[in-house]
């Protein structure tokens, strides 16, 4: 009895540094944003806390109102089930090929391929902004970043491509532990390389899988920089995020209860959407 | 003489220095875009004639400046001395980050500017560069801009014909129906500012000639953003006047062949009918504050003090083309060298102050929001008003509760 109190004491003193950790820099935080967000914080609050007041679900209740959140919401949902599963494919498609083995100077290709991602956002934008602007002779002229329907795509195609290696990276390691036994047992079987890339690779693949489609779909609904530095969310909001929808409410009108509101319906749109995913994720393979 | 002696009397020189050393204080300066750029170029003669100060300025980006200087607000990281835009100075005060003001000599700035940077009594900034918008208009074509509305709206249905628009005035901007508001005399608020005031009939009235200039198909229907280049398209005579402000002298100038620049001139506001002209407009522009948490506060005052003097003022025109809120400072040759200029001066004399509150570039967004709506057809010019007062009161509801609270 003593031994089990002195170790459970061990083991508590120990757990309490990380513990510590957790409740200051993400509890705390979390908790302080959900009283914020049943709050009307603004501007005069930032003058003297006293003049914020408790207005229970009404920032709630004024979003689902307001036709700007749902244009962001409508974007949002447009670049996860566009660029999603475009980022995920390009990805699986550049690791079959940096993981082939026809393929020579692997590290290299490996290395530029991940350069993008190493790469300031910032300066990437306005080198993609100057080739959007660009007209090549020869091919239609497609205003790029200026157009309501093709903004969208031209944030998407530079987000693909600036991210794609991370997710590349991850593909190469799953591929580089799948057991050669099986590919072989399957060469034996006379399996095509067709077969053998839908039967074996992809279902051995499954946790990888859950793993890049899950932070994929986290990364675009989070998506910010891109638009923000492109178009400004323009134009006309055409490209505006839900995510530059909340930076505008709390920073440009300093209405952080409404923003804090945003985050927290974004933070159910991501649960709601992990779950779904890992409901439907592959079945592993025994 | 002692050796204990000597070090005493060497400790007590260096003591003596001591206080001339602490009385070299360094002072940072925000300023924005453009501004933050040429401003570095006054600030040398500032630290040679004010030995002991040094600046270090940052330059903000425009886009970026009113988070910039929030966060800063809220992160305890105000800078002493900033370039502030004149509409954001009632936010600014409603915080207490500034400091009240007290100069010497406002009889030479044009008073509607003036008044931009005064909360019922106090005074917190001081007029840096001023800004308002005026009439750009191609005078080859009319060569004379009729000074009231209806004729003016006449020579706009003279000037357009299938390809070119009389007046381009892009529908999600707000300041040509914000302005258009101004010259009516419209109160877009009430009741010291907590309400809308936009089915007042002033108001509806300047809304009405807006719509109309859409409807009567004199201004096309688009945003900024689907106009490829302003610039070109005035060149390419697609329309025949806008309304902008003093930085588009340099651009329209700048950007279009040199033989165009005979064919077009600017004019103050058309007044409305029966008014004195020129109409009203706008009082833009940027203004010099300190911020309440400064430790330097007689240096911060030296610099604003620098910053607003005539001769500063006129290089900052020769760097910037920004226009000079004193009216002494138009009287050089330099000021009157360039015609295009002289209509924003007459006009000065006639700007007037949006209502001085926190929430005023969200009412003005609003405004245009609906505005664009109407234009599309997608509500009628009742419907839009009534719309508009009740988003405004909505937004100013905080506003009311404050004043109920007596703050």
């Amino acid at each position: 009895m003593g031994i089990e109190r002195a170790q459970q004491r061990a083991a508590y003193a120990l757990l309490a540094p990380a513990a510590l950790l957790i409740t200051v820099f993400f509890a705390l935080p979390i908790l302080a944003s959900l009283i914020l967000s049943v709050t009307d914080f603004d501007i005069y609050a930032l003058a003297a806390p006293g003049n914020a007041r408790f207005v229970g679900v009404r920032n709630y209740a004024d979003l689902l109102r307001t036709p700007l959140f749902w244009t962001a919401i409508g974007n949002t949902l447009y670049y996860v089930a566009v660029g999603g599963p475009l980022s995920v494919l390009v990805s699986l498609g550049a690791a079959l090929l940096v993981n082939s083995k026809l393929t020579r100077f692997k590290p290299f290709f490996r290395a530029v391929y991940f350069t993008p991602v190493v790469t300031t956002l910032v300066a990437v934008a306005i080198i993609w902004k100057y080739l959007y602007g660009l007209h090549l002779p020869g091919l239609p002229a497609i205003d790029w970043l200026g157009d309501r329907h093709w903004a969208k795509l031209a944030i998407i195609l530079m987000s693909v491509w600036k991210s794609f290696g991370y997710n590349m990276l991850i593909f190469v390691a799953g591929l580089q532990a799948v057991p050669q036994e099986l590919y072989d047992a399957a060469l034996v079987d006379g399996a095509t390389a067709v077969q053998r890339f839908r039967h074996v690779t992809l279902p051995q693949l499954g946790p990888t899988f859950l793993f890049v489609s899950i932070t994929t779909m986290i990364g675009y609904t989070q998506l910010f920089a891109e638009p923000y530095v492109m178009t400004q969310g323009g134009p006309l909001h055409a490209t505006y995020s839900i995510v530059e929808y909340m930076y505008e409410q709390g920073f440009r009108w300093w209405q952080l209860g409404s923003a804090a509101a945003i985050a927290f319906v974004l933070f159910a749109l991501i649960l709601v959407g992990s779950l779904v995913q890992a409901r439907f994720r592959p079945a592993e393979t025994s | 003489m002692s050796r204990g002696a000597a070090l005493a009397l060497s400790l007590a020189l260096v003591a003596c220095g001591r206080p001339a050393a602490t009385r070299d204080v360094t002072i940072r300066l925000w300023a924005i875009g453009r501004e933050g750029e040429v401003v570095r170029q006054l600030l040398p003669e500032f630290e040679r004639t004010h030995p002991g100060i040094h600046v270090r300025e940052q330059q903000i980006p425009f886009t970026a400046a009113h988070e910039k200087l929030l966060t800063a607000y809220v992160g305890n990281a105000t800078p002493d001395v900033a370039q502030l835009g004149n509409s954001w100075i009632a936010e600014f005060a409603s915080l207490h980050a500034l400091e009240p003001l007290h100069p010497a000599d406002s009889a030479d700035y044009f008073p509607g500017i003036w008044e931009t940077n005064r909360l019922g009594d106090t005074l917190y900034g001081i007029p840096w560069y001023v800004d308002t918008r005026v009439v750009f208009y191609r005078r080859d074509e009319l060569p004379l801009l009729p000074t009231t509305w209806t004729p003016w709206h006449e020579a706009m249905r003279r000037v357009a014909r299938p390809g070119r628009y009389a007046l381009l005035a892009p529908v999600n901007e707000w300041a040509t129906p914000v302005v258009l508001a101004l010259e009516q005399g419209a109160p877009m608020l009430r009741d010291s500012d907590q309400y809308g005031n936009f089915e007042e009939p002033r108001f509806r009235r300047a809304f009405h000639f807006y719509i109309s200039l859409f409807r009567d198909g004199l201004a096309p229907a688009v945003s900024n953003v689907a106009i490829a280049n302003r610039y070109q398209s005035f060149g390419n005579d697609e329309y025949a006047m806008t309304v902008t402000g003093p930085w588009d002298v340099g651009e329209y100038t700048r950007r279009l062949p040199p033989a165009f620049a005979d064919r077009w001139t600017t004019a103050p506001m058309p007044a409305p009918d029966g008014d004195p002209t020129p109409g009203a407009s706008l009082a833009g522009g940027s203004s010099l504050v300190i911020f309440h948490r400064s430790a330097h506060q007689d240096a911060a005052r030296a610099l604003i003090e620098y910053l607003s003097a005539p001769a500063q003022q006129l290089k900052l025109y020769a760097l910037s083309g920004d226009l000079p809120p004193r009216r002494s400072v138009w009287q050089d040759s330099i000021m009157r060298a360039n015609p295009k200029t002289l209509a924003f001066r007459a006009q000065l004399d006639h700007v007037v102050a949006l209502p001085k509150i926190p929430e005023i570039e969200q009412i003005c967004i609003t405004i245009a929001n609906y505005a664009e709506a109407t234009v599309r057809g997608a509500l009628t010019e009742d419907a839009a008003l009534a719309a508009l007062d009740h988003d405004v009161d909505h937004i100013l509801e905080k506003r009311r509760w404050m004043m109920r609270h007596g703050h």
